[in-house]
């Protein structure tokens, strides 16, 4: 039964399929592959099928709340939700229950989707593999020595290994678009600001946008359509109207210019990755997309930049978690015994890297040789941007420059920071940008296209996703779990 | 002055935290009421929980402005929060939502009076950052077992106003902090409540010889929580580091704290223990772009200012500068004492020393009775301006004495009734019948006669006994003027 969301629904208004038949699947299904995946971190039944049985009411009265009612959806655990355990992947939130819903959470509730449970990540978004998880670490439905990508892996994997027929997870520096990569989904960052913050557990502030995964591109134009769109609670939520990002789908990209820049086909890549998606750009031509050499030189100087911004943001944010009032404590003798151990016990060694990484940027007399030059490249990558805009559409590159790793192959933090040298840069620059499946590699591993748009143009992102993926058959692949 | 001073120049500069009185807190929606039960008026935002955002309350912002502009500041165009960071388990997220490089408004000014007249102190910056919680030791801070936190004053705004060091005194400190006060009160931004912790300063403080050039090491100084505080702890210190210098020693770079039940400063921590704050720019809020039109919409709102209204109620009223300097400690105070004034205006008999008569009964009896001179305080005062005038009226017209009057006040005070109705029924108008007292200063004489024979033989004093003696049978009502040329009549008859 695990078929794209839009599949359900119109099976659920024929009357062919129910909200608590497909709930009652998916739980099946994750009872049964999950031990071997990890996708999840909590799986929430009870209140999954009680969610379902209201939607199947809504349906059978011919009252449903919209394309998500009765969507089973899986929610990276750094999204809040009211009563249900929100623990980022660490030990310091292992028990900690919000007592309230994120805003993306309220939405979906509202829009009548039936969240399954909450999904595995590196410990508070630090990652790009999920091996980095207090818990567990989650593997890649299509190959289980393999990482899902991360840090939104179990989210990525979940989709992929029909676990959930959509995900949310967030995306700071590619962490929704290089696992959506590595686990042959589509997954979509929005244009910071479209989706609300608010009740996302921060890693960056000025980087992290909440995103979905989709076992295709219509769904992702739903799952995205369900959530953005200004909140109050959240200051740098944009006020703009909300397109219907479904209904201009099937626009085409006939007339469209692409941008395909020099820097994103770099020596060390893996082969496969630069033919699949090179091909992918030749079926864009084909589908009368004009192509256009466009230079992005900033791009060898974001990694740095944002290895700069992200941990000190990421220092500032997770000061808040001293063992006083919720989360882990580990007892001293006195107060700063207590934060200490606290603080020692609770992180693991990425999270602890970081956050000394982002105080000793932030300190006085290194401020500005770090934090500010960091600020100065970010205006660059993004003044950068504008100027290529100016000249094309839509920028297409690989998502990642190779696929999916082996689980302990990457244990240099360095090596793992350079998975994420081609989404950084649109993280930085705030702008929309998707992975969509467009191959495999020889070993069988799929690889991600990854298309670049301008600020809050997330329809004309996904329109030449869709045409692309509508022009190929990969995602009739589907890996086997069991 | 004393011999420090006189050797010395000190310099001071004040910093000063005032709670706005907006309704909710800085960055989030949750009730700002003083006193409430520990921890009931949180939410996740105030509390710091994981994923939650800061939304910047509006109505704090246009107090910024408001003070700012009272304070002849340049409020920026673009203003931007930005975070400071250190660690104390008051403050939820371990860093405060503050303003640094760019603050709210700058470069303005507060005029203060000074022996021989008025001094402008600068004002250097103003800007918006949110309070943090309260920590409840159990017995002291050395020997709890725990330490209990509230967190309903975490997220207050608060504003802070950073003088330039433009102070030559302890005494001028104390001066600008009441002026200071007077002003945001008059502003309707801060109660002004400096128990309640609703303003609270610290103080930088150096000196230097006299005629010296270079501004000496600086000192600052925490925990002034009132304007004898401030005084005193400056005193101090002034004198603390003069005896230094005398000494031969340096000044040390540091924060102190002043312990107000033991009468000095101690040291808190040196420069080189100094917070490393890290400040940067606060992500979570986009920079605030103040609209011109807003400015000038809350300068066309200002009210007038104490130290205004206080040369008009010098020029135009005639009063006495102290009594104007003691009514603009409360805008409420001023505002009852305006009412009152028009009351008499419009009633008859008005003596022209009206407002001088007004501003008594105000200063010595209506203060002394009401809880305070705040606004809750003055606007539920059981004796409405109205009333105090009526009882002001019964005096001139000699109904009642001022003696009994200060009585009927009380009496008005328990039971909010007005001056009239409560001498009516208590039958306390005055006696001016001249045959009626004359029967009884004949009886007090009759039962008298040492201190008629002391008076005739030269004792002036007993003329008084004898006064009092005829009050005490009248309780109080006889008009005290007629009873004293009565008397003077009778014994000098015989």
């Amino acid at each position: 039964m695990h078929r794209p969301i839009h599949e359900l629904s119109a099976a659920y208004r024929r009357g062919d399929l129910t909200p608590v038949a497909v709930a009652e699947d998916y739980l099946a299904r994750i009872g049964a592959f999950d031990g071997k995946v990890g996708a999840y971190l909590t799986v929430v039944r009870e209140q999954a099928l009680a969610a379902a049985r209201e939607s199947e009411l809504r349906w059978r009265a011919g009252s449903p709340r919209g394309p998500l009612d009765g969507a089973p959806i899986a929610l990276k655990d750094v999204l809040c939700t009211a009563g249900v355990r929100t623990t980022a992947g660490s030990r310091m939130l292992e028990r900690f229950v919000p007592p309230y819903d994120a805003t993306i959470v309220e939405r979906l509730r509202a829009a009548g989707a039936v969240v399954l449970g909450k999904t595995n990540l590196d410990e508070f978004a630090m990652g790009s593999s999920t091996e980095h998880s207090a818990f567990h670490p989650t593997r890649n439905p299509w190959d289980l020595a393999r990482v899902p990508g991360g840090s939104s892996g179990g989210s990525a994997a979940a989709v992929a290994g029909g676990l959930a027929a959509g995900a949310y997870g967030s995306d700071t520096g590619g962490s929704i678009r290089q696992p959506a990569a590595f686990c042959g989904v589509v997954g979509l960052k929005p244009t910071y600001g479209r989706v609300s913050r608010y009740g996302l557990i921060a890693l960056a502030s000025s980087l992290d946008q909440i995103g979905p995964f989709a076992q295709d591109v219509a769904d992702t134009a739903l799952l995205l359509g369900v959530v953005a769109g200004h909140d109050r609670r959240d200051a740098t939520s944009i006020q703009a109207p909300v397109p219907d990002y479904a209904a201009e789908l099937t626009k085409g990209v006939a007339g469209l210019t692409l941008g395909l820049p020099d820097e994103y086909f770099i020596d060390g890549m893996d082969p496969d990755v630069e033919r699949a998606v090179r091909q992918a750009i030749e079926v864009l031509q084909g589908l009368g997309a004009r192509i256009e050499r466009v230079s992005l030189p900033t791009t060898r100087h974001s990694l740095a930049a944002y290895y700069v911004i992200l941990p000190a943001e990421a220092s500032s944010n997770l000061a808040r978690y001293d063992g006083v009032k919720f989360g882990l404590r580990v007892p001293g003798r006195d107060l700063v015994e207590m934060q200490s151990r606290t603080r020692a016990a609770g992180f693991g060694a990425e999270v602890k890297r970081r956050i000394m990484l982002g105080t000793y940027a932030l300190s006085a007399g290194y401020y500005d040789a770090y934090y500010g030059k960091a600020q100065s490249v970010r205006t660059l990558v993004r003044r950068e941007f504008a100027a290529a805009f100016a000249r094309v559409d839509l920028i297409v590159a690989p998502t990642t420059p190779n696929v999916a790793f082996k689980h302990g192959e990457k244990e240099d933090p360095l090596s793992m920071y350079l998975n994420d040298v081609f989404t950084i840069p649109g993280n930085l620059a705030g702008i929309p940008g998707v992975s969509v499946p467009c191959g495999f590699s020889a070993a069988g591993l799929p690889i991600g296209l990854q298309v670049l748009g301008r600020p809050l143009d997330e329809a004309r992102v996904l329109r030449a996703a869709y045409a692309y993926e509508q022009a190929t058959t990969w995602r009739s692949r589907r890996p086997e779990l069991a | 002055m004393s011999a420090a001073a006189s050797r010395y120049e000190t310099v001071i500069g004040l910093e000063v935290h005032a709670q706005l009185s907006t309704r909710s807190k800085m960055f989030c929606g949750c009730p700002t009421t003083f006193g409430a039960p520990p921890n009931t008026q949180t939410c996740p935002v105030c509390l710091g929980m994981p994923g939650v955002l800061p939304v910047v309350n509006r109505r704090a912002v246009e107090f910024g402005i408001r003070t700012a502009l009272a304070f002849s500041c340049r409020v920026n165009e673009a203003c931007r929060f930005a975070r400071k960071h250190y660690y104390y388990p008051d403050m939820p997220k371990n860093y405060q939502i503050s303003q640094y490089e760019e603050p709210l408004a700058e470069d303005g000014f507060l005029e203060i009076d000074v022996e021989g007249g008025a001094r402008s102190i600068g004002i250097q910056r103003l800007h918006l950052e949110e309070d943090v919680g309260k920590l409840l030791h159990e017995g002291t801070l050395e020997t709890a077992q725990a330490s209990l936190v509230d967190f309903n004053r975490s997220g207050v705004a608060l504003m802070e106003t950073v003088s330039r060091p433009d102070l030559s005194s302890p005494a001028e400190a104390a001066s600008y902090l009441r002026a200071f006060r007077s002003v945001l009160i008059f502003l309707g931004v801060c109660d002004g409540n400096m128990e309640e912790g609703s303003l609270r300063c610290d103080a930088n403080v150096s000196i230097r010889p006299r005629g010296s050039a270079p501004l000496g090491t600086k000192v600052e100084i925490k925990n002034l929580n009132s304007f004898r505080n401030v005084q005193r702890a400056l005193e101090f210190e002034v004198r603390r580091q003069a005896q230094a210098l005398d000494a031969g020693e340096r000044i040390v770079q540091e924060t102190r704290l002043w312990e107000a039940d033991r009468g000095y400063t101690r040291s808190m921590r040196t420069k080189e223990f100094a917070h490393d704050y890290r400040y940067f720019p606060e992500p979570d809020l986009v920079p605030l772009q103040i609209d011109r039109r807003w400015v000038e919409e809350i300068r066309a709102e200002l009210p007038e200012l104490p130290r205004a209204w206080r040369r008009r109620a010098v020029a135009q009223y005639g009063l006495p500068p102290y009594d104007a300097e003691v009514l603009t400690q409360s805008r409420a105070l001023v505002d009852y004492y305006e009412a009152a004034l028009r009351e008499s205006s419009q009633a008859s008999g008005a003596g022209t020393d009206r407002p001088k008569v007004l501003s008594n009964w105000i200063m010595s009896e209506l203060l002394r009775v009401l809880p305070g001179d705040d606004e809750r305080a003055i606007k539920s005062s059981p004796i409405p301006p109205r009333h105090l005038v009526g009882l002001l009226q019964l005096i001139e017209n000699s109904t009642i004495s001022g003696k009994i009057a200060k009585d009927v006040f009380q009496k008005m005070f328990d039971t909010g009734q007005d001056a009239r109705t409560i001498v009516e029924r208590e039958g306390l108008t005055q006696v001016a019948d001249e045959g009626a007292l004359g029967r009884v200063i004949d009886s007090v004489m009759a039962a008298n006669p040492k201190a008629i024979e002391d008076y005739r033989r030269g004792k002036k004093e007993a003329k008084g006994a004898l006064i009092g003696q005829v009050m005490k049978e009248t309780r109080g009502k006889a008009n005290p003027a007629l009873v004293n040329r009565l008397l003077e009549d009778k014994l000098s008859q015989t």
